[in-house]
């Protein structure tokens, strides 16, 4: 029986390169969401929220935002479709995306 | 087809160099992202839910070898080797990075393309019928005007930052292949009773979260008065239409809320006043471009071409596809060749590199160099000799592109959705597929006849759902993907929003939905030349409703 | 903010006032739109050259009286891709206006060309950007596709492409390539 943590994750787009990343506990951003940071509560998702707008001004990143996912066994899902296909890539071209070059989410099938 | 000359070659340069800079400014931190944002835009640049979308505009569909060629070398070299074309005859690619755009944009104006204002609160692609030259009903070609407008919309400098995008559509057919009654500007070609070539001015119709028809303000515009008229329309717009809410800015809001007749007032009284003779249509203009759009050499062929008939005795997949997909041609011994790009299960509209060098290879070969995007997501041979149509089917066959579906069910129109758009709702995509496979019967879907089914995965409406025969639009239903069927849309010069028909269906059960619906056309039809459009506003929304709702 | 002009930057000669502030004793004034009406017998003693500024939800029908004795309007971007202010300009332009218009508010170098097209002849300035790159942008595109525009300042260097066109030096071969 694992654990489920339930929480906030942001995600944001890369500014040079518009590839889609997640704010680590670190600050730094990975193109993995299994290395995102949760938020399990609201004064924590806040905190993550200024991270972003902190990057935004400093031209690192853009559209940043916060959804809503699970941690299971260290692997991310993110509760919503949109996001789900976010971390992983087109669900109509399992060759592309991050499902194929391996930093893709958790939770395969997810493509329902 | 338009040529640069020296002026747009250097118009287009200078937009790169342009760009370039905006780019730089922006990753130094110089622009914010606020203010770079429009400008992005108006070179084609989207944030999608991936990566940068890039929207390469093919002015009025129409676009050559080269340039095809070019386009797949895009698709290699800076992106994932395909490529998707739009509902509006662009182009776009999924995979860009913002650091590469400049360079892209700058391989584009090598082949006399680029990005300009296919996004932004500005005029967008000026699209037209992707027959257009070629069909056997048109009075005249539309597309110089098309090209007349391309240029003057081009970074024009009162009306680029409108209250929100502007499409224009014209057509030079009394059918009407462009959709010309649900574009904020839509304009048909008439001749007057002096045979002078005249133009019908409809405005503020439109798509979207309110979809409506538009009204016709201008029956007889005189040619030299179109650009001093569109003038005082955007004029008026640009003024007066809102901008305190995104969902509410088309001008075919404006245009609601004033009524017609305030609506055509105020242009009348705008175009009334002095200055407007400044932006008359220089004559010698219009008749350079003209010029570029002048028929090819056509050979002058016989009815009959004896290979043609023979192949088609012996082959019968080709004489199907020439049945389905070749269309007749205003001069004798040629054809309209019609590439189906939505193989059985196949995501709508999208093209890989070497099918586009496959397609350019045909044109350059078989019409007269020159290729056409069409609105329904697929590509245009406009003139081929009949005797080459056996050859063409073959390479095409070979390459999964001679697909015999157009305008039947399987030839369905989807945007990218969800699985691409971060405005969507929905996926879209695997929709249409399921649709596709349910139907890959072609004999069923030739029994069952010119059928349009148009998938949008929100209300933006990109997929034009509320003009399909069947329409289909994604939602969000307490975080489930849920569809909304409509029916008795059309785009034809016969403008029609399609109808809710009811509650909505779960993504797996909408493939049996439309089976239901198909079926209930078939019982109820008169006879295999009351199409499904016909039948439904014959019968109404009631019987597929039952067919759909009824309990068993 | 540094005032720019065609020509370069300058020094601005206008003092504007708010609705209730006094008028200096002199000078060039420029007052909201909302006292002109109000205080028109007023300002039109004043000694000195009158302006106003305009707000961008306003018909400029409503300036007829008052447009022969201002010399200066003032049209404001309260954000820069709000462009009903272009519309504006471009109309005062057509009805003759031959004073000054300036624009000012959330203004780019990215929109200069465009603004110097319409009518626009000054620019209230942001120091955020490089004054270099203010002047630099006025020349950023080298051509331009509309004709009946304004295009009277030298410095805008844009030119008209279809007039260019015409001068038959400028016929090039490539014309004769027919589609």
């Amino acid at each position: 029986m694992s654990e489920v943590e339930k929480g906030q994750i942001l995600t944001a787009n890369r500014l040079s390169d518009g590839d889609v990343v997640f704010l680590t506990s670190s600050g730094e951003w990975s193109l993995s969401v299994d290395d995102a940071v949760l938020a399990s509560e609201p004064t924590a998702a806040k905190a993550l929220e200024v991270r972003g707008k902190e990057a935004e001004a400093a031209n690192v990143v853009t559209g940043a935002y916060l959804f809503d996912a699970e941690r299971r066994d260290g692997r991310v899902r993110a509760v919503h479709i949109r996001e789900r296909i976010r971390t992983l890539g087109p669900s109509v071209r399992l060759d592309l995306g991050k499902q194929a070059d391996g930093s893709g989410g958790a939770f395969p099938a997810v493509h329902e | 087809m338009y040529r640069y000359d020296e002026f747009d070659h250097r118009f287009v340069t200078d937009r790169v160099n342009q760009f370039r800079d905006q780019a730089q400014r922006r990753l130094a931190g110089q622009l914010t992202e606020d203010e770079f944002r429009p400008l992005r835009l108006m070179n084609g640049l989207y944030l999608q839910l991936h990566a940068y979308m890039l929207r390469i505009a093919i002015p009025y569909g129409t676009l050559n070898s080269r340039q095809m060629n070019r386009l797949a070398d895009i698709a290699e070299k800076w992106d994932r080797g395909y490529g998707h074309l739009t509902t509006r005859q662009n182009i776009q690619f999924n995979w860009i990075k913002l650091e590469d755009t400049a360079d892209i944009l700058g391989s584009l104006a090598e082949v006399e393309m680029h990005a300009i204002q296919t996004s932004g609160n500005c005029v967008r692609n000026v699209t037209t019928d992707h027959w257009a030259g070629a069909a056997a009903d048109e009075l005249a070609d539309p597309r110089p005007v098309a090209e007349l407008l391309r240029q003057w919309s081009s970074l024009h400098p009162e009306f680029s930052y409108l209250p929100r995008k502007f499409k224009i559509a014209v057509t030079g057919a009394p059918n009407d292949r462009a959709a010309v009654k649900v574009h904020d500007i839509g304009l048909r070609m008439h001749l007057n009773d002096k045979n002078e070539r005249c133009w019908e001015v409809i405005a503020g119709g439109g798509q979207g979260r309110t979809p409506i028809v538009g009204i016709t303000v201008r029956d007889f515009l005189p040619e030299a008065e179109l650009l001093a008229y569109l003038e005082a329309i955007m004029r008026v717009y640009n003024l007066y239409g809102r901008r305190d809410n995104k969902f509410k800015a088309r001008i075919k809001i404006l245009v609601h809320e004033l009524g017609a007749e305030e609506f055509k007032r105020q242009v009348e009284a705008e175009y009334a006043k002095k200055g407007y003779t400044e932006v008359e249509v220089d004559q010698r203009e219009l008749q350079r471009i003209t010029s570029y759009f002048a028929p090819p050499k056509f050979a002058n062929l016989s009815k009959w071409s004896p290979e043609f008939e023979q192949a088609r005795l012996n082959d019968p997949g080709f004489a199907r596809w020439v049945k389905v997909n070749v269309a007749p041609h205003r001069v004798q011994g040629y054809s309209i060749v019609n590439i189906s790009l939505k193989p059985e299960g196949g995501i709508p509209g999208d093209i890989t590199a070497e099918q586009m060098r496959v397609v350019a290879e045909l044109a350059l070969r078989f019409s007269f160099d020159e290729l056409r995007v069409s609105h329904h997501q697929n590509l245009v041979l406009p003139h081929v000799e009949r005797s080459s149509l056996y050859e063409i089917w073959k390479v095409l066959k070979s390459h999964g592109l001679a697909t015999a579906n157009l305008g039947f069910l399987g030839d369905i129109i989807a945007c990218p959705g969800l699985d691409y758009c971060a405005l969507a709702t929905a996926r879209s995509i695997p929709i249409a597929q399921g649709i596709s496979r349910r139907f890959a019967d072609i004999d069923k879907q030739e029994e069952i006849g010119p059928l349009k089914i148009n998938i949008s995965g929100c209300i933006n409406a990109c997929g034009h759902h509320h003009v399909g025969h069947i329409g289909i639009l994604g939602l969000d239903k307490r975080g489930e993907e849920f569809y909304q069927i409509t029916l008795g849309g059309s785009s034809s010069e016969s403008a029609s929003i399609g109808q809710i028909i009811g509650p909505g269906f779960a993504a797996e059960q909408v493939p049996e939905a439309i089976e239901k619906i198909i079926n209930r056309y078939l019982e109820l039809r008169h006879d295999r030349d009351e199409t499904f459009l016909a039948a439904y506003r014959r019968l109404g929304a009631q019987p597929f409703k039952e067919a759909l709702y009824a309990s068993a | 903010m540094p005032l720019l002009k065609p020509d370069g930057f300058v020094a601005d000669d206008w003092i504007l006032v708010g609705m209730d502030d006094p008028l200096p004793a002199r000078g060039d004034v420029a007052v909201p739109w909302g006292r002109i009406a109000r205080d028109w017998e007023t300002l039109v003693k004043h000694d000195g050259r009158l302006g106003v500024v305009f707000p961008n939800s306003e018909k400029i029908a409503a300036l007829g009286l008052y447009l022969p004795r201002l010399a200066l309007i003032v049209l404001n971007f309260p954000i820069f891709n709000d462009g009903r202010s272009f519309s504006i300009a471009r109309q005062l332009r057509l009805a003759g206006y031959a004073g000054e218009i300036r624009a000012t508010g959330h203004l780019i170098p990215d929109l200069l060309q465009f603004m110097l097209q319409v009518g626009f002849d000054a620019f209230d300035v942001s120091e955020r950007f490089s004054l270099d790159l203010w002047l630099k942008s006025m020349k950023r595109m080298s051509l331009t596709y509309q004709h009946g525009l304004e295009d009277r300042n030298p410095t805008f260097g844009a030119a008209a492409v279809w007039k260019a066109r015409q001068q038959p030096s400028t016929i090039s071969q490539d014309q004769k390539d027919a589609g």
